[in-house]
């Protein structure tokens, strides 16, 4: 998901700095406004980008990260996962590849965000930890290895020191 | 309907130069130090040198606090300034704005600096409260005082923009242009300056007094901790506040394109359909977009977290097809003058429509919950902030100091210009690289693996300072030549 993040924002950078650059190109020539060309363009583009928002958004929505129920059936693992300054206690710190691991995040004291990291360090899931609610977070998780819990929400002056690890095993 | 806006202009008297010249400077320098602060902080993330880490979120919260209120005045300034041409604001307020403002910067730099107040700019609740020591209630009652102070005189300063407007256009509708509009009058629209500023105030107004409101709930619960706030609820009000208010800073400056541009190009901005409707639907959608910054909240209602990716998504729209592409359509084959001024706000929309895909990701749920609060985030925000909206206050700093006196670039210019553009691009990638791959944000101290993200920031923030730091001084050595009317 970064990957297609980073690759597709660096293709729409560089495509509107070669559109800036067309039409600075052009802004030298001195020419009446062809006022209809212009409207009927900006029409076309929003219909472009109408047509594809539309079903991209579908797409998106489809599948919400929100504790969706595990549609394969498998055992679900409950972790309750408490986030306080500067620490995080989870009730559980092994897990098995393939079973749907649900994390119940909540706070003692501040805001933190409860993100969890593979051994490469790349995000693969994330949610709030927040004082007097629990969200719930489902993950399955397919490579085996040392995973890293980061805080990712500003939590005061150890913020960044802040962090736990976990186990998936074979 | 094609009509343009009408060229009527009242004359600034001698105070209203003098205050939108303070705002200015007040502006500039600000932004300056705040741009130092960024590079500070980036430096020691890079580990060039070492940092204390209380002041790295020290200065992280000065940071974001000083950028938001510099945008914040700066914006006003540009908005009151070109505003004043068709309405007649109070300078009264226009001062009284800058003193509470002012007042408010001491209150908080005073609670950074010497109580060590180092809650970050949102003051999430419970945490300027519950800081483990760090600072004491009293730190964080100057910081939650000084924020307040500056957005009572915010809020003073849109609602005499509310009155002049609505006293002369008579209605909602009619100053955003809604006859012509929806095709029930045949009478030229608004000027552009004048649609904006509507739609700004009617953001602004409810967005401050939201804002106002969790800032006092913060100070009760400082000295009443047995006052509980639902921390959910704070949450949707910091944002609800932080969000309307920062597109509303770039909504102002916008208003520099819409009256500068033209002299450049000899055209006049067209007010069509598309504008009005495109600045209707704006701000609307920025009311309604603000829980794209709750993703991550899972227990949100789902339905609200859903409707913040799709206006998100549809907020893209006006930005690329009305400001952008009229932007691009004002100067196509125009013969155009280029100079600083029409440069920097030609690469200011160049900066605002690079931002729109790093938004949209942001603002994609399955996307965020890989990305939240990871730079990709500050890689979003400063490639609208610092590429487009610090581009457009130096634009029209170049247009007041400059172009207005008749004087021309000189080579330091030039040289400032390219040093700001192509650092500013490079400081955004390296934070949207940073983000791909999981740095996160607001963190003092750098696993070694993210040092090259942070190292390359770095230089490119010292090139974005550097042309700051030229424009700067550019300004200042005409101070004395005022503000032509």
């Amino acid at each position: 998901m970064q990957d297609i993040a980073w690759k597709v924002s660096i293709f729409q950078i560089l495509f509107m700095v070669i559109v800036f650059i067309v039409i600075y190109a052009k802004s030298h020539i001195v020419a009446p406004v062809d006022g209809l060309a212009q409207e009927k363009t900006r029409r076309s583009l929003f219909i472009v980008l109408i047509a594809m928002g539309i079903p991209l958004a579908f797409h998106t929505l489809a599948d919400l990260p929100y504790a969706v129920p595990d549609r394969t059936g498998g055992p679900v693992q409950v972790v309750e996962a408490v986030g306080r300054q500067w620490e995080w206690t989870l009730s559980r710190n092994t897990f098995r590849v393939g079973e749907t691991v649900e994390f119940r995040v909540t706070s003692a004291d501040v805001n933190h965000g409860f993100g969890i990291y593979d051994g490469s360090m790349r995000v693969v899931a994330q949610t709030q930890a927040m004082p007097d609610y629990v969200n719930t977070l489902r993950h399955k998780f397919q490579t085996p290895g040392k995973y890293t819990i980061l805080c990712l929400e500003y939590c005061g002056l150890a913020h960044h020191a802040m962090s736990a690890e976990f186990e998936v095993r074979p | 309907m094609k009509a343009v806006s009408d060229t009527a202009r009242l004359p600034l008297d001698s105070s209203a130069r003098r205050g939108v010249l303070a705002y200015l400077v007040a502006t500039i320098a600000i932004f300056v130090l705040m741009m130092i602060f960024g590079l500070l902080m980036r430096a020691a993330q890079a580990q060039a040198f070492g940092l204390d880490t209380g002041l790295f979120y020290q200065i992280m919260t000065v940071h974001g606090i000083g950028t938001v209120g510099a945008a914040g005045l700066g914006g006003a300034m540009i908005c009151w300034y070109f505003l004043r041409h068709y309405v007649v604001l109070s300078t009264a307020v226009l001062v009284l704005n800058l003193g509470l403002f002012v007042t408010g910067v001491v209150l908080i730099l005073g609670g950074a600096f010497l109580g060590e107040f180092a809650g970050g700019w949102n003051f999430l609740y419970p945490l300027p409260a519950m800081s483990q020591g760090a600072w004491s209630n009293g730190a964080a009652a100057a910081f939650l005082l000084g924020l307040l102070l500056i957005g009572s005189g915010f809020l003073v300063f849109y609602l005499d923009m509310a009155r002049a407007i609505l006293g002369k256009y008579g209605s909602f509708s009619r100053a955003l242009g809604w006859p012509q509009l929806f095709g029930t009058s045949d009478a030229p629209p608004p000027p552009a300056a004048v649609v904006a500023a509507t739609v700004i105030f009617t953001m602004n107004i409810p967005g401050i007094l939201v804002g106002a409101t969790i800032l006092v709930l913060n100070l009760v619960s400082l000295y009443a901790p047995e006052y509980r706030i639902d921390a959910l609820m704070a949450k949707n009000m910091t944002y609800f506040f932080g969000h309307v208010f920062m597109n509303g800073t770039i909504y102002q400056c916008l208003i520099a394109v819409f009256e500068i541009m033209p002299r450049h190009t000899g055209r006049p901005w067209k007010i069509n359909k598309w504008f009005l409707g495109g600045w209707t639907a704006s701000g609307l959608m920025v009311i309604l977009v603000y829980p794209q910054h709750l993703l991550m909240d899972f227990v949100m209602p789902e339905w609200m977290l859903i409707v913040g990716q799709v206006v998100s998504w549809v907020h893209g729209l006006p930005v690329l097809l009305i400001s952008v592409f009229g932007t691009l359509a004002n100067v196509h084959r125009s013969g155009i003058r280029w100079n600083m001024t029409s440069g920097l706000l030609f690469f200011a929309m160049l900066g605002w429509a690079a931002g729109v895909f790093p938004g949209v990701a942001d603002a994609t749920i399955i996307v965020n919950q890989v990305m939240h609060n990871t730079q990709w985030v500050p890689g979003h925000f400063h490639t609208y902030f610092l590429l487009s909206l610090v581009s457009m206050l130096f634009g029209f700093g170049y247009h007041l100091m400059m172009d207005m006196h008749g004087d021309k670039a000189s080579l330091i210019d030039r040289v400032g210009f390219w040093l700001f553009t192509l650092g500013g691009f490079g400081f955004i990638l390296a934070f949207l690289a940073g983000g791909a791959a999981g740095v996160p944000r607001r963190y003092a101290v750098h696993l070694a693996e993210w040092l090259v993200y942070d190292r390359a920031g770095t230089i490119f923030a010292a090139m974005s300072v550097t042309a700051a730091l030229v424009f700067m001084v550019r300004f200042l050595r005409n101070l004395n030549k005022g503000v032509s009317s």
